[in-house]
C-alpha cells in the first residue's frame, strides 16, 4: 500500500433489489489529490460517494480511513464532509449560523466559533453576509455557504456531489477554478462527482470513469484524454471518431481500407482492435493528398472552429476545423501517426463513435432523459 | 375599465364579506356590547368586576389546556415523525388511521369515554374480572385531560405530519454529516425545520381545550368545571347575556394572549422553544 493512501475502498459491492449498482469496486485515494469520480447518470459514482461519507453501507467491500476500516462508523464519526448537490443548508439559520453549525456541535467557545466562521466567509468571498437569510442568496452563494459549513469543521476529506450542477456555466466556471484553488490552499483531499467531463479534465488531479457499476479508468486528465482504455470512455471524455480496425503489426494498423503508421504496439498479429481519433487531430488535405477521402454531410459553426460530418466508406466521421468546407464537397484526410489511438476490445465496441445518428438535438434529448430518471 | 374590474371585484366578494359582517363582526360587536352594558342596557363594568370569582376556572382551563396541548405535542411529534419516514402508501393509511375518528360524532367519541372509563365500565370491569380493584377514573382532572388529547391529538398530528413529509433528508444528512449525533439531528434540525407545524398544532389544540365545554361536563362529571361550562351556564341556565359575554371577551383576550406568546417564541430564531 502507498503510503499517503487516506480512503481505500477494497471490493464494493452495492445492490439496490436487483439493480447492481456497484460491482467490486477497488479505489484508493491519495491525501491532498483532486479526484473526480466522472460517469453518466446511474453509473454509480454518487453511491460511491455517499459510502465513503457513511449515508450508505456497501452490501459487500470494506471502506478504509487512515488505515483502519470505517464500514460500521456512522457519518458523524467520519472525518470527511459533503457538499450536497443542493446544497442542503438549514433554511431556519443566517449565514453565520449555517457556517457555525458543526462548531456548535463540537461545543467550540464562542469566540473560537466566530474567529473560524468570518475566517471560512473570507475563504469563500462571503465576507459581510453574516446575517444574511439563506434564501436571499443567489445559486453560486448557497454554494459558497456550503463551501464554508463543510470546510469550518476541518474535515481531511470534502466529498462534492455535483456542487456545481445548479449554476449557469458561466459561473460554473468561476467556481471550477476557485474550488481548485481552495483545494490547494488549504490541502484538504477533496472527492469530486460530476458527469460533467470538461469540469472533470479542467479540475482533477486523478479522474476516475465509471459506467454501470465499473470502473472504467483511472488516469490523469491527459491519460484519460489521449489514451482512453475502452469505446466508452474514448466516446464519454470529448468527442472520438472509433473505428473498427486491425492491427497487421505493431506500428501499423488497417482500418478504413487503408494501412496507417502509428505509435501503438504489444497487440497480437491481425488482432481486432477499435481505432480512436480525434476529431481535431485530422487535416484536411486536397483528395488527391489525402489518405482517406470522403463527402462533407454537414457542417456546423461552433465559434472556436467548424464542426463537420465526413461520410467514409459509409462511416460518419467527426472532423473539427477551421476551414470551411461546404457540404457535398469531396475532401482529403491526413491523419499523424500521433493521432491515432488504439484500443483492445470491449463490451462497449461498436456501441460508440459513429456520427451518423448525430445531432445536436439528439444530444440534448438523451441528456434531459439521464436527468428525469 | 378601470372602475368596471373594482366594481366586479367587489361584486365577486360581497357574498364574502356580507358572510362575515353577519357571523363574524357583528357577533363580535355584539360580545363586546353586552360585556359592558346590565340586562337593561345600561352602560356598566360590573360584569367585569364580577369575573375574579371565575378566576379559579379560567386558571384551571389554560392549566388543563396547556397539559393537553403538551401531551398532544409529546405523542404527535414522534408519531409525525415515524408516518413521515413511511412509503407513501403506508403514510396515506397511517394518516387515514388518524383521521378516522374524526369521521365519528364528537359526542359520540366522549360518550364512549364515559362507557369505558366508569367505575363499572370496560376497564373496570375487566379489572375486577382479573381479581385487581377497581380504579376510579371517571370524574377525574386526569379524565378531562384524556378527553381533551383524545379529541383533538388529530389536530396536532396533521400540521406536524404535513411539514414534516416536506421535510429535505439531504437536512438531515447534512446534520449529521457535520457532526451531528441523533440527538442533534431532532434538535437542531427536526424541531426548528418542523416548528411552522409544531406552532399550528399548539394553536389548533390549545384553542379548543381552553374553551371546551362538552368534554369537562360528560368526563368530568361537574366537578372540573371549565371556563366554556361557565360561559355555556350564562347562557342555557341563567340567561344572563351580559355575564357570558363578559366570559367570552376575556377568554378569547387570555386565548390571543397565549398565541401571541407563542408566535413570539416561534419567531426566525426560534431553536430554543423546547
Amino acid at each position: 500500500m502507498e503510503q499517503n493512501v487516506i480512503i481505500e475502498l477494497k471490493n464494493i459491492s452495492v445492490a439496490f433489489g436487483d439493480n447492481q449498482v456497484l460491482k467490486d469496486l477497488n479505489l484508493s485515494i491519495r491525501d491532498k489529490e483532486f479526484i473526480t469520480l466522472l460517469g453518466p447518470s446511474g453509473c454509480g459514482k454518487t453511491t460511491t460517494l455517499r459510502i465513503i461519507a457513511g449515508f450508505m453501507h456497501p452490501d459487500e467491500g470494506d471502506v478504509i480511513f487512515e488505515g483502519k476500516k470505517i464500514n460500521s462508523i456512522p457519518p458523524h464519526k467520519r472525518h470527511v464532509n459533503t457538499i450536497f448537490q443542493r446544497y442542503a443548508l438549514f433554511p431556519h439559520l443566517n449565514v453565520y449560523e449555517n457556517v457555525a453549525f458543526g462548531l456548535r456541535i463540537k461545543k467550540m467557545p464562542e469566540k473560537q466559533i466566530k474567529e473560524k466562521v468570518e475566517e471560512m466567509l473570507s475563504i469563500v468571498n462571503l465576507k459581510g453576509f453574516n446575517k444574511r437569510s439563506i434564501n436571499s442568496l443567489s445559486g453560486g452563494q448557497q454554494q459558497r455557504v456550503a463551501i464554508a459549513r463543510a470546510l469550518a469543521v476541518d474535515p481531511k476529506v470534502l466529498l462534492l456531489d455535483e456542487p456545481l450542477g445548479a449554476l449557469d456555466l458561466k459561473l460554473r466556471k468561476d467556481m471550477q477554478v476557485e474550488l481548485k484553488n481552495i483545494q490547494q490552499r488549504l490541502g484538504i483531499t477533496f472527492i469530486y462527482v460530476t458527469h460533467d467531463q470538461e469540469e472533470a479534465l479542467s479540475m482533477s488531479d486523478t479522474v476516475v470513469v465509471m459506467d454501470g457499476g465499473v470502473i472504467q479508468q483511472i488516469g490523469t486528465p491527459i491519460d484519460i484524454y489521449n489514451e482512453p482504455k475502452n469505446a466508452f470512455v474514448a466516446d464519454f471524455i470529448g468527442e472520438s471518431n472509433i473505428i473498427d480496425g486491425i492491427m497487421r503489426e505493431d506500428y501499423s494498423v488497417d482500418f478504413s481500407g487503408n494501412n496507417f503508421k502509428c505509435l501503438d504496439s504489444g497487440f497480437a498479429k491481425n488482432e481486432a482492435v477499435d481505432v480512436v481519433v480525434r476529431p481535431e487531430d485530422v487535416d484536411i488535405v486536397s483528395p488527391e493528398k489525402g489518405m482517406l477521402t470522403g463527402i462533407v454531410t454537414s457542417v456546423t459553426f461552433k465559434g472556436v472552429h467548424f464542426e463537420i460530418i465526413v461520410d467514409i466508406k459509409g462511416f460518419k466521421w467527426m472532423i473539427q476545423t477551421t476551414d470551411f468546407h461546404p457540404e457535398g464537397v469531396e475532401i482529403g484526410l491526413f491523419i499523424e501517426p500521433d493521432a491515432i489511438h488504439i484500443m483492445k476490445k470491449s463490451e462497449y465496441s461498436g456501441m460508440f463513435g459513429d456520427y451518423s445518428s448525430f445531432s445536436e438535438e439528439f444530444d440534448e434529448l438523451s441528456v434531459l432523459d439521464e436527468e428525469a430518471e | 375599465m378601470r372602475n368596471q374590474s373594482a366594481l366586479r371585484s367587489k361584486l365577486v366578494s360581497s357574498p364574502y364579506i356580507l358572510w362575515a359582517i353577519l357571523f363574524i363582526i357583528a357577533p363580535m360587536i355584539f360580545v363586546v356590547y353586552y360585556s359592558f352594558t346590565t340586562a337593561s342596557g345600561d352602560f356598566t363594568l360590573d360584569n367585569i368586576k364580577f369575573l375574579s370569582k371565575y378566576l379559579p376556572t379560567f386558571l384551571r382551563s389554560i392549566w388543563f389546556g396547556i397539559v393537553a396541548t403538551l401531551i398532544c405535542l409529546l405523542i404527535a411529534f414522534p408519531t409525525s415523525y415515524i408516518i413521515s419516514q413511511k412509503s407513501d402508501k403506508m403514510q396515506r393509511t397511517l394518516i387515514l388511521l388518524v383521521m378516522l375518528p374524526m369521521w365519528m360524532s364528537f359526542l359520540i367519541r366522549t360518550y364512549s369515554w364515559m362507557a369505558i372509563l366508569q367505575d363499572t365500565g370496560l376497564i373496570n370491569s375487566f379489572l375486577i374480572k382479573i381479581g385487581i380493584d377497581p380504579v376510579h377514573m371517571i370524574n377525574t382532572g386526569g379524565a378531562v385531560i384524556l378527553g381533551m388529547v383524545y379529541n383533538f391529538l388529530p389536530y396536532m398530528i396533521m400540521p406536524i405530519y404535513s411539514v414534516m413529509a416536506k421535510l429535505d433528508f439531504s437536512m438531515i444528512e447534512a446534520c449529521q454529516d457535520l457532526g451531528g449525533n441523533k440527538i442533534n439531528v431532532i434538535r437542531r434540525c427536526i424541531i426548528p425545520l418542523s416548528m411552522p407545524g409544531i406552532v399550528s398544532g399548539i394553536t389548533m389544540v390549545f384553542v379548543p381545550s381552553v374553551s371546551t365545554f362538552y368534554i369537562s361536563q360528560k368526563l368530568g362529571g361537574g366537578s372540573f368545571d371549565l371556563i366554556g361550562d361557565v360561559i355555556e351556564r350564562q347562557f342555557q341556565q341563567s340567561y344572563n347575556y351580559n355575564l357570558g359575554a363578559s366570559l367570552s371577551l376575556v377568554l378569547m383576550i387570555l386565548i390571543l394572549v397565549c398565541m401571541a406568546v407563542m408566535n413570539r417564541f416561534s419567531g426566525d430564531e426560534g431553536e430554543m422553544v423546547i
